[in-house]
């Protein structure tokens, strides 16, 4: 047992990083919003390896795992990149072009499906839909759809679409992998909170050493401190449980995956909305304005919170497992 | 990132789990909690069973009677011990989760031979004399005055919240060695002998009822200076080494405890009825008992991170301050939801109607100390911010 991240892992966090910041400066979000998806960018989200992570390497894959997996997709999240990139990365296994980045690929979780409005992101962007059911994995051709997209989304950088209803489409795997797609998505989802948890402090804290009322930083004061130390301890708490899920998801005799992921998505979950909602606090009025990144934080969150099951829904998974242990 | 554990730790696990099962029943029931003079006996032979099986002292070099274990054999026996419900470290905390470290990384080849063997044999008890009534959270604002007399320090002064004070053997004592300096730069780490002439101690009941903790008189106590811990004056820094013992790695067994009660409390949520329905039938509760669960986990997993970073008997990151400010207050969530769960039988410090009150109350008690004791989780997150986060000081 060695739950470090090691020096290859390290190098993968570290280019992705450096990617991520040199292609989406944060000041530059706001233009990113009115443009559609760049399939320049992604095609090079695909050279850098992130949909092909986990492909075998005589498959033209990285051979990695669901740990690597984490640490890239906490990059992402930590810099707001856009698009479908967790399905794409679900689907890079089951969709010709997905790994090489050539066909965009998005989803919809559908294994609870409920009276909620169908509403797929990136729609008109996507070269394939994957639906999740408990009968299986389907795939569909997105212009098969008949939707609508809606003119104000909630985050600027994820368009959505209402559809009308959903076709039944190709059956492409069984109930197992239509299970474990959510369980890997749940993780990658998780990773992403994680980054923006993490993301939303590093922000916060480097606006609190710098602006200064009464005379000096605002970042001396307790008030400020405390706010930003549970900041901090949220992060690190969402960070171990990312983690985790990877590590458990590679090596199921390492504990119990479904639980694993559960708890990340609860905890990355919190994190994420605490500490976007405390950035924005701690910028003050600047916080709630559209041209600080701080609001597309806390829309990010609220974008993907939901995403493979609620916290509601894993707290509850979770209740189950304690009980079940008894 | 590799949470899987190897075959020699697993080996290490399979017979610890059969030592423990042998072990632990023999051992019998703990005594009463106000009973000292047995508890002390109690903790004390469980420690011995543990040097004598190779069980003591997990992390500390096999010279002073270690094991040398790795961090994930240190893991296994968190995990191991948890489940065996094996005795709780008792009245040998100080000594060896953070007084025996202090000095395994600071002591003198003298102070090492002295005291690691005993304290790892459970024939030493330690105490921790740092805190005074005007030195809480600003503990360098330490009074207690010690003057150099030919070899020996002449010590006088007042402590207070000295654990397990009057069944100890030995104190970790901090003295101002001058008065003159900074508040940081006068301090010096002392190895007290409880049993030196001039020391009074006087119990100070908590709110739970117990004596666990005393306050500590000293009238011109001697103490050798061979007895020094570090440099004269490099006390602060020694206190630091301690200080993080005791936040970082000296919770981590009672984080797998507290998954157990976790369970338990699920036990007693399916036992007990409101109206005609379980209380386990309202989903807010469960959902709840869920979320407690994940935050647990995170935890948990946050030690391995913690763990598997410092080298085998390093001392423990600046992170120990998170992991104590969110384990204790977590640890205190889920005493209130304990408390909730026995309604009415809240109100009985005695088993009352079948539940558990006994125990429910004791822990919603005894948790309140966690976020004060070992640095409050004011000082917490004043750490955190300061010496992690780099935000500037106040003042």
């Amino acid at each position: 047992m060695d739950f470090r991240v090691d020096e290859d892992q390290q190098a993968l966090r570290d280019g992705i990083r450096s990617f991520c910041e040199g292609r989406v400066p944060l000041d530059a979000l706001g233009e990113l919003a009115s443009k559609e998806l760049d399939r320049t960018l992604w095609r090079d989200l695909a050279e850098m390896g992130v949909f092909q992570l986990r492909l075998p390497e005589a498959g033209g894959g990285l051979g990695l795992g669901m740990a690597e997996a984490v640490l890239v997709f906490a990059e992402l999240g930590r810099r707001l990149l856009p698009g479908p990139l967790v399905w794409s990365q679900l689907a890079a296994g089951l969709v010709e072009g997905a790994a090489s980045g050539e066909a965009v690929v998005g989803g919809l979780d559908r294994m609870l499906p409920g009276s909620e409005p169908i509403l797929v992101e990136h729609l008109d962007q996507l070269d394939a839909l994957l639906v999740l059911r408990p009968g299986g994995v389907h795939r569909l051709d997105p212009r098969s759809l008949r939707a609508e997209k809606v003119a104000t989304p909630l985050d600027p950088l994820t368009p959505i679409f209402e559809a009308a209803g959903l076709p039944e489409g190709e059956r492409i795997a069984g109930p197992e992998a239509a299970q474990q797609l959510r369980l890997e998505g749940g993780a990658l989802i998780a990773a992403q909170l994680f980054g923006i948890a993490e993301a939303t402090q590093e922000l916060a804290t480097a606006y609190a050493k710098g602006r200064e009322q009464f005379g000096r930083p605002i970042g001396s004061f307790q008030a400020l401190k405390h706010l930003l130390a549970d900041m901090f301890v949220r992060q690190e708490l969402a960070r171990s449980a990312a983690y985790a899920a990877g590590a458990t998801l590679d090596h199921p005799e390492a504990g119990d995956p479904a639980r694993a992921v559960s708890s990340a998505k609860v905890v990355a979950g919190d994190a994420a909305l605490a500490n976007s909602r405390a950035c924005i606090q701690v910028h003050g009025g600047m916080g709630y304005t559209w041209e600080m990144p701080c609001h597309y934080y806390l829309k990010r969150t609220w974008a993907l919170a939901g995403l493979f099951g609620s916290g509601e829904e894993h707290s509850e998974r979770l209740a189950q497992q304690v009980a079940a242990a008894l | 990132m590799d949470l899987r554990y190897s075959e020699s730790d697993e080996k290490f696990r399979a017979e610890l789990r059969a030592w423990l099962a042998e072990q632990v029943p023999a051992h019998g029931r703990p005594p009463p909690s106000h009973d000292w003079a047995a508890r002390r006996a109690y903790d004390t032979a469980w420690q011995r069973r543990l040097f004598e099986a190779g069980y003591a002292g997990l992390n500390w070099p096999r010279e002073f009677g270690g094991r040398d274990a790795s961090p994930s054999e240190q893991l296994v026996y968190y995990e191991e011990t948890a489940r065996a419900g094996a005795p709780y470290v008792g009245v040998n905390f100080v000594g060896v989760l953070h007084g025996g470290p202090t000095l395994v990384a600071e002591g003198t080849p003298e102070q090492k031979a002295a005291h690691l063997p005993r304290i790892l044999r459970g024939e030493e008890i330690w105490c921790q004399g740092f805190s005074e009534p005007g030195a809480g959270s600003d503990l360098a604002a330490l009074k207690t005055r010690a003057v150099r007399d030919g070899d020996d320090y002449v010590v006088t002064g007042h402590k207070i919240w000295c654990s397990f004070a009057h069944v100890a053997d030995v104190g970790e004592l901090l003295v101002r060695t001058d008065p003159n300096a900074p508040k940081h730069k006068g301090i010096t780490w002392l190895i007290l002998p409880m049993d030196a002439p001039g020391i009074e101690i006087r119990p100070l009941p908590t709110l739970a009822g117990e004596g666990e903790f005393s306050e500590v008189f000293l009238n011109d106590v001697r103490i050798p200076v061979a007895n020094r811990v570090g440099a004269e004056n490099d006390g602060w820094r020694i206190t630091n080494v301690t200080l993080r013992f005791e936040r970082g790695t000296a919770f981590a067994s009672e984080m797998v405890q507290l998954q157990q009660f976790l369970a338990e409390l699920a036990r007693i949520a399916r036992r007990v009825t409101r109206g005609d329905a379980r209380a386990w039938d309202d989903a807010g509760l469960r959902r709840e008992i869920g979320h407690l669960a994940a935050e647990l986990d995170a935890i948990w997993a946050m030690v391995k991170l913690s763990v598997s970073k410092s080298s085998r008997t390093g001392v423990p990151g600046l992170e120990g301050s998170a992991l104590k400010l969110y384990y204790t207050e977590l640890y205190q969530r889920i005493a209130e939801l304990g408390m909730r769960l026995l309604g009415r039988a809240a109100l009985s410090r005695e088993d009352v109607g079948g539940l558990p009150s006994r125990m429910l109350l004791h822990k919603a008690l005894q948790s309140l100390s966690l976020t004060i004791a070992a640095g409050s989780s004011q000082i917490q997150r004043n750490i955190v911010a300061e010496r992690i986060l780099g935000l500037p000081k106040e003042r």
